[in-house]
Formats: C-alpha cells, sequence, structure tokens
C-alpha cells in the first residue's frame, strides 16, 4: 500500500509517494534540480552538493539550503527550487567543482553530451573567480576500455558506487582525502567486470570515456538507431550511433524491464567487429579456394547443388545471430525441399516442446519478487552479466539463498555450491540435501536451468527431472511461475518458437553432425552457424550465409554475404519471450543482401512458391502462423510447465557453452576491441 | 599533504603467522560476525607494527584476505588515514606536532633541530631516523612535544630536541616525558 503525501514544489501542488527523496518528487513534478553524484539506480552519496534546494516545513525555513537528494518527502514539504539562495548555493557549489576542473573541453570527448557542461550553462555562475594553479592528477589504466583524464574528476563517486553495487566487483575505489583524493582501481589494475563500461555512461564528467571510440566523433554528428542486442539473450535495449556507413558506438538504451540501463561490455564494445572479416560478395570455391563470384552464378550453383541431391541428405542449421523471419523463411525453403533436417540448436542442447519449457517463465522483473535461487548448470556471470547483476542484487538481502548445481566460478556474490553432478538434482528431490530445507522454506523461488544443462542424450529428461522438482517445492505454484531456461543465444527461442526443428524423421544437430563427419550428406546449409566444431569435407556441399568470414565459411563451398543484425530489420526474441524489433542502423556492406532475401532469391531460382517477395509479407504471414511472434502484442507470462514422465538419469553431464565470454559469436570473434580485452584477461591471470 | 602512494621499494616479506592470526582473531571478537571489516583499522595498525613501521601491499593484501575485503577497499583506508605510513619509516620514527598549542610553543624549532639532525622530511636517515610533521598529538599542555615510536618526549626546545636525537644514534637511555623533569604537566614555576 503506497502512502501519499502532499507537498509544494515552487509554490505548486502535488501529491507523491511518501518516502520519496526530494529530488525524486522534483522529477516527477518536472521540476529540473541540477545533479552529479545522485544517480536513481545507485545508493545516495550526497557529496556533489549539486542538488541544494530550500525546504520550508511547519518550523519554517531550513536554515541552510538542503541537498535534496539526501532528504525525503513528508506532509506538508514547501520546495523551493529557484529561490535566489538556492540560485546561489548551485552556483557556489559549482564554481566549486569547476575550481579544479580544466578548461579543455575541445579536446574532451565528453563534450556535447557533459552534465557538468550543461549544467554550468543553466545553473553555473558564467565566469570564473578562480586564480590558483589547478590541481592535476595523474590518469589511471583501467584496461581497455576505459579511458582515463581524472584531473577531470569531480569525485561523484558514482563508479565507485556501481562497481560494488550493480557490477559486483568492488574494482573502483577513491583513495586519499581532501584535496588529494583520486578515484583509481587497486595499483591501476584492469577493471574485470563484464559491464564495467557502464561507467563511462554514468561518469558526469569527461574523466571516464570510452577508449576505443576516443576522438572519432562528436555526439551531435551521429546517427543515433534505437535498436536492441543481440550479443546475449536478454534482448538489452541498445542505442547505436553510426556515421556515414559506420556504426561508431553503442549505449544502452533504458528498459526497466529488461536491462534496466546497464548493457554489457560486449555489446558496447562489438561494433569494431562489424568493419573486420566482413564478406562482401559471394564466394565459390574453385580448386580448393574461396573465389569471389556473382550473385546470379553463386544461386546457380547453389540450385544445382540442391537439385541434384537428396532431399533427405540436405540439411540446414541456423546460428546465434539470426532474425526470426530469416529462419522461417528457410524453413519454408527446407519445406519446398521436402528435407526435415534443420535444427537451431547448434550447441546440440535437446530442448524442445511448448514454449514454457525453455522460456524465462518468471520474467526478469520477476527476480525482483523471488525469495530465493536455484541454479543449474549455467555460468550465469558469462550467458547474461546483466541477470547476474539482478541476482547480485538479490543476494545483497541475507535471507535471499542462492544455490547453485553445476559451475563453481566466481558470479559476484556468495552462493552455495551443493556440488557439480546433475544426480544432485535427484538427491533434493528425494530430499536427500542440505538445501532442501532453505527450498522448503521459499514461497516464489527461482530455478534458472542453463543451456549447458540440456546438451545430451539424457537432456530431456533431466529437464523433466528439473519440472518435476519445481512443483515439488514452490518453484511452480497456483501463483508463481519460476522455472526458467536462460539462453545464451539471441536467435534461440525465437526459431525454437517458430519450430526450427526436425520432425520425428528428420535429424537433430549431433545427426547432422555425424553424418557430415561420415560423409552421408550431400548438403550443408549453414545459416550463420559458425560455432560448429567440423572440418572441410569434400563429399558434403556446404553453403554458408552470414556477415562474417569465421568458421562456417571457412568450410563452405559456396557463400552468400548477409546483412549484420544492424543493417538489417528483424525480429528477435529473448530468453523470457519477449520479441522485439532490430532496427537498420547501417546498409549491408559491399554486394551483401538481406538474409531473409537471399533465401527469396534462392527460392525463385529454384522456382518454389514461397508465398511472399518483400519483408512486410514475409513477417505478416510469420505474425498469422505464429501470433506469439507479433512484436506489438501484449507481453504475457506463460502458463507452468506439464509434468512428464522420467527416468534415473543416466551419465548427464554438464557442459560449459560459454569458454571465452568476448568471443561468443562472429562478430565478436572479428572485433579488435573484444579481442584485445580476451587477451588482456589472460595477461592479467598470468601474471 | 600529498598524494599518498605505496613504496616503490617494496622488497620485505609479510606474512600473518598463528601468533598473529591469534591476535587478529581476538580483534574480531569486537565486532559483530558479519561486520568483519569493521576490523580494518586496528588490522591495518597491527600490520604496520609487524612490517617495521610501515605498510608495504604484501600487508595491505595480507590483511584484505584476513578480512574477506575487496583490496581496493582495504587501501581506500590506507591511504586515507595519514597515520599509516606507506613509505618504510626506520627504526626511530620521529613524529613532531605542528599544531596550534605546539607551534606557539615553538614547534618551528623543533622541526628545525629534525631537519638539521635527520634530514630531510620523510626520508630515512643512515642511523634510521625518520620525522614527520603531524597533526595535534594531544599533549598540548606540554608542548612543544615529538613522539618517537610508542613515546612521548615533552617541554622541548631546540637544544633538547637536539640531545634526544644525538643520545637515539648514540644508543643511550634517555627519559620519556618531559625533558624539564616535570611530573605529567604539573604547574611549571616562573622566573
Amino acid at each position: 500500500m503506497r502512502i501519499m503525501v502532499n507537498i509544494k514544489i515552487d509554490d505548486k501542488d502535488y501529491e507523491v509517494e511518501d518516502g520519496l527523496a526530494i529530488i525524486q518528487a522534483c522529477e516527477i513534478a518536472g521540476v529540473e534540480v541540477p545533479r552529479f553524484c545522485y544517480h536513481e539506480k545507485l545508493s545516495i552519496a550526497g557529496n556533489c552538493r549539486m542538488c541544494l534546494v530550500d525546504v520550508e516545513d511547519s518550523r519554517g525555513l531550513s536554515p541552510k539550503p538542503i541537498a535534496s537528494c539526501a532528504m525525503q518527502v513528508s506532509e506538508g514539504l514547501k520546495i523551493y527550487t529557484k529561490s535566489e539562495r538556492v540560485k546561489n548555493a548551485q552556483e557556489g557549489a559549482l564554481e566549486f567543482l569547476l575550481m579544479n576542473h580544466p578548461l579543455d573541453c575541445p579536446i574532451c570527448d565528453q563534450g556535447g553530451e557533459c552534465d557538468l557542461q550543461d549544467q554550468s550553462m543553466a545553473f553555473g555562475y558564467g565566469s570564473s573567480r578562480f586564480e590558483g594553479d589547478k590541481r592535476a592528477v595523474e590518469s589511471k589504466d583501467m584496461g581497455p576500455f576505459i579511458k582515463t583524464e581524472m584531473t577531470r574528476c569531480i569525485h561523484c563517486t558514482r563508479c565507485v558506487r556501481f562497481s560494488s553495487e550493480i557490477s559486483g566487483n568492488d574494482e573502483i575505489g577513491s583513495i586519499g582525502r581532501g584535496h588529494d583524493m583520486e578515484i583509481t582501481t587497486y595499483l591501476n589494475q584492469a577493471v574485470e567486470s563484464e559491464l564495467s563500461g557502464n561507467v563511462i555512461d554514468l561518469c558526469p564528467v569527461g574523466a571516464l570515456t570510452s577508449k576505443p571510440y576516443a576522438f572519432s566523433a562528436r555526439p551531435w554528428e551521429l546517427n543515433k538507431t534505437e535498436t536492441i542486442d543481440i550479443m546475449d539473450a536478454m534482448g538489452s535495449n541498445i542505442r547505436i550511433d553510426s556515421k556515414g556507413l559506420r556504426v561508431m558506438r553503442v549505449l544502452p538504451r533504458l528498459n526497466e524491464d529488461i536491462n534496466e540501463e546497464w548493457i554489457t561490455d560486449k555489446t558496447r564494445f562489438f561494433w569494431d567487429g562489424l568493419n573486420n572479416q566482413r564478406i562482401d560478395k559471394p564466394y565459390k570455391r574453385v580448386d580448393g579456394i574461396l573465389k569471389p563470384t556473382s550473385w546470379k552464378s553463386a544461386l546457380e550453383l547453389a540450385k544445382e547443388k540442391i537439385s541434384n541431391s537428396k532431399s533427405e541428405k540436405i540439411s540446414a542449421l541456423s546460428g546465434d545471430l539470426v532474425d526470426i523471419e530469416t529462419v522461417y523463411a528457410l524453413k519454408k525453403l527446407m519445406k519446398n525441399i521436402g528435407s526435415d533436417n534443420f535444427d537451431c540448436r547448434q550447441d546440440g542442447s535437446r530442448i524442445s516442446g511448448p514454449p514454457e519449457r525453455w522460456l524465462f517463465n518468471s520474467t526478469f522483473n520477476g527476480i525482483e519478487d523471488s525469495d530465493g535461487c536455484l541454479i543449474i548448470g549455467s555460468d550465469i556471470r558469462k550467458e547474461a552479466p546483466l541477470l547476474n547483476s539482478r541476482l547480485l542484487r538479490k543476494s545483497r538481502d541475507d535471507e535471499y539463498k542462492i544455490g547453485v548445481i553445476g559451475f563453481n566460478n566466481d558470479i559476484t556474490f556468495d552462493f552455495d555450491f551443493l556440488g557439480e553432478n546433475p544426480s544432485i538434482v535427484e538427491d533434493i528431490l528425494i530430499g536427500n540435501n542440505n538445501f532442501c530445507d532453505d527450498l522448503s522454506s521459499m514461497n516464489k523461488p527461482l530455478m534458472i536451468l542453463g543451456q549447458g544443462a540440456l546438451i545430451g542424450e539424457d537432456a530431456e529428461n533431466f529437464q523433466n527431472i528439473c519440472i518435476d522438482l519445481a512443483y515439488k517445492f514452490n518453484f511452480i505454484n497456483n501463483d508463481w511461475n519460476g522455472f526458467n531456461v536462460l539462453h545464451s543465444a539471441a536467435s534461440r527461442a525465437g526459431a525454437m518458437s517458430i519450430g526450427f526443428l526436425p520432425s520425428d524423421k528428420g535429424m537433430i544437430t549431433d545427426e547432422i553432425l555425424s553424418n557430415y563427419n561420415n560423409k552421408k550428406l550431400d548438403l550443408l546449409y549453414l545459416l550463420g552457424a559458425d560455432e560448429l566444431n567440423l572440418e572441410k569435407n569434400d563429399d558434403c556441399f556446404v553453403i554458408y550465409q552470414g556477415h562474417h568470414g569465421d568458421i562456417g565459411a571457412q568450410i563452405a563451398d559456396l557463400v552468400f554475404p548477409a546483412a549484420a543484425f544492424c543493417e538489417q530489420n528483424g525480429l528477435y526474441m529473448n530468453t523470457e519471450g519477449r520479441v522485439q524489433e532490430s532496427i537498420r542502423s547501417t546498409f549491408p556492406l559491399g554486394e551483401a543482401k538481406e538474409n531473409w532475401e537471399i533465401i527469396y532469391l534462392l527460392a525463385k531460382e529454384m522456382s518454389f512458391d514461397i508465398g511472399f517477395s518483400n519483408l512486410n509479407e514475409l513477417r505478416n504471414q510469420l505474425i498469422e502462423e505464429f501470433p506469439i511472434i507479433n512484436p506489438y502484442r501484449e507481453f504475457e507470462p506463460l502458463p507452468s510447465p506439464k509434468k512428464d514422465e522420467f527416468n534415473k538419469l543416466n551419465g548427464h553431464q554438464f557442459k560449459r557453452i560459454i569458454d571465452s565470454y568476448w568471443q561468443t559469436n562472429s562478430i565478436a570473434r572479428a572485433s579488435s576491441n573484444l579481442s584485445i580485452r580476451n587477451n588482456y584477461i589472460k595477461e592479467e591471470n598470468n601474471r | 599533504m600529498t598524494v599518498r602512494r605505496l613504496a616503490d621499494n617494496q622488497d620485505i616479506n609479510f606474512k600473518f603467522d598463528n601468533q598473529d592470526l591469534k591476535f587478529l582473531n581476538s580483534l574480531l571478537e569486537n565486532y559483530p560476525e558479519d561486520k568483519k571489516q569493521s576490523a580494518v583499522v586496528p588490522s591495518l595498525f597491527y600490520a604496520q607494527r609487524k612490517a617495521g613501521g610501515w605498510l608495504p601491499e604484501k600487508a595491505i593484501l595480507a590483511v584484505s584476505d584476513f578480512l574477506d575485503m575487496p583490496k581496493i577497499r582495504v587501501l581506500e583506508i590506507a591511504t586515507f588515514y595519514s597515520m599509516f605510513n606507506l613509505q618504510p619509516s626506520g627504526d626511530h620514527f620521529v613524529q613532531v606536532c605542528g599544531t596550534t598549542p605546539c607551534w606557539l610553543r615553538g614547534a618551528e624549532n623543533i622541526k628545525k633541530a629534525c631537519k638539521d639532525y635527520i634530514g630531510q622530511e620523510r626520508e630515512v636517515s643512515k642511523d634510521g631516523i625518520c620525522w614527520i610533521e603531524v597533526e595535534c598529538l594531544g599533549a598540548c599542555v606540554n608542548a612543544p612535544m615529538i613522539q618517537i615510536n610508542d613515546d612521548y618526549y615533552e617541554d622541548l626546545d631546540y637544544e633538547r630536541t637536539v640531545k634526544i636525537l644525538k643520545d637515539i644514534k648514540n644508543k643511550k637511555n634517555i627519559i620519556k616525558g618531559s625533558q624539564i623533569g616535570r611530573k605529567s604537566s604539573e604547574p611549571l614555576e616562573r622566573d
């Protein structure tokens, strides 16, 4: 029950929730209060003194202006944000902040999007009265992503609070005191968190800026495209800033349901991978070497090879970065060819059945309501760092118990490690585990099942055991569905939901791969599928459709150049089942075409009636057949997964699906930013 | 005050042995079980004493290990308080009080004596003596005064300070406390 209080802001009446900080109340009322250290998502520090306002209660006007971030509203409070005294106080605070701040805006990367610049214009004194020497501070080395210019630092400590509250690594701190205070990592060590790039956005001045983006553009010359991220399966909302044909940088967008206002470093810095290793024209293999060719001859060759192969010996695999439309188009193409051998689970996972069996049913916001968590077979910090950050926030509560079965890694917070053997789930099911007591005391626990737990022959059985466990404890009950499967591939949930899966007579990934290796396959169509451990095999004709000359293209006999996700419009479903559209920010490179179009052209070449000739038709058809894909539908929770029969586990093992966090997909592997970061950590570890 | 950084020369072995851990664990009893990090200041102070009057990096790491604290948080504390020496401070660490009462009673002369007989502030002399000026040491009634290691030497002037420093060099016994023979802070007889 929310208690409301009546307050006055600048002589206007407002009713706001009790317990809000004055600065929040002002925000709701649309009154601007300048601030540097206050941030909605971080704890309150109250050290910049910029948000001073006058406050009047029954005892009269406050003797001094009050920091509005550190005081709560109460009934009958009168707040003045524009009085003469407030104006003076804010000008004074700003003058002190600027006293040691260099006047290097023309060479500062923050210029144009700098809180200090903006607020000096709006609330500042106008000129400087300071005549002494300015303080200079050594710049720190914070690793390959964060460029520091610590003379510009105004000690708001947002980065320090971020590092302990959101990323959880406690890596950034403030040493010294008073005039000599400095923000630094421990002895200039590189920041190791996967979320470290967010301090660049948090920094209200130009002290922490982006190293890869340094001196490359000004904010006002960039084209801003609001789109989504596909580096992991969370579907973080991002803004891609491009200049001409190049993506210059990636920033987060606020979405409280998904990424709040953070993104991972992989998302923030993958962009230079879009310029390296790109496939910009069709290639075909001549005498063992891939040589450029024309679209016409490439399509003719594909047609010839497909028509000459037996349909049961043709198969297709889709990768981790592909949009739903293309997968749907490929499914139609395969149906027309008459083959049932297609799979979207290129890591060999065995998820299947209705969506509630393989989606994150509780939703990310549901984590806030939960009161405990059991993580099974998931290296959650690598698979979804932002999800990990949400769990970190919950773990601050001593009552919140987190159990982990599978991988005993540093995930920035404490947990009970129950063991690495999947059979522990069976033990818990029969009540033979210490964690059972904790579980039975929980009313709304979460179960997070990683993809690594669902790989192998026995995976479906294992999943059934987990569902049974979910019913036994409170993971699933009448008003709570905490059975969650976490994906790490952006396209997986979407491809699953349109059923890019073989029927009973078709081949699943493992069978396709073993048939390929045993030379029993005539043709393999790789739709952006790069994470396969395959050797070149002359008996099978491999067609690769994708945007990077990565592992898939190396074994291909024919390469179709395709657009990357930010060069075309496309739908993606995140691990919660939320469908979002990725919007084009730049154009496909060279002769590359949009993904769906390549399939369409191939179908036309083969004279199939595939039923669409543009993206709109394709999308309408797709949504009609699979209403769950409609991005404009209200996002609704799914029903609880049904119990199914299960047997005793037979040698089921967890598999690590991410070796190196920084190199999980073809764009990331082509990015020198991320490779440098990847090597950086190795060097640190060796030291 | 200048920017406080860890010493360049970190060539020292440092490890808490069983006896140290016994003492440190007894410190923890003063605090609630889940608030171990409250013991960071006494732990660092103990480590400083063990390392010979200063805090090498290894001591900071040892304390962060012992208290399960992120190392940057321990570094923050070590650099915040000026009573933690980040540079080696010699066998005889002389702290000269320079705050108002002592300054009024001639602390500047004491500082001059130290400069003449030891050398520059913060530099360890050949004899293992090092001096710095500090804030009030709380013995204003017997001003001016200095602290050498754990002991106070009070009622000083230039000559008396020089004598103390000479005696240290020559390893003579020095009377602690007042150098003019008064007991605690009994009134001075004026002539």
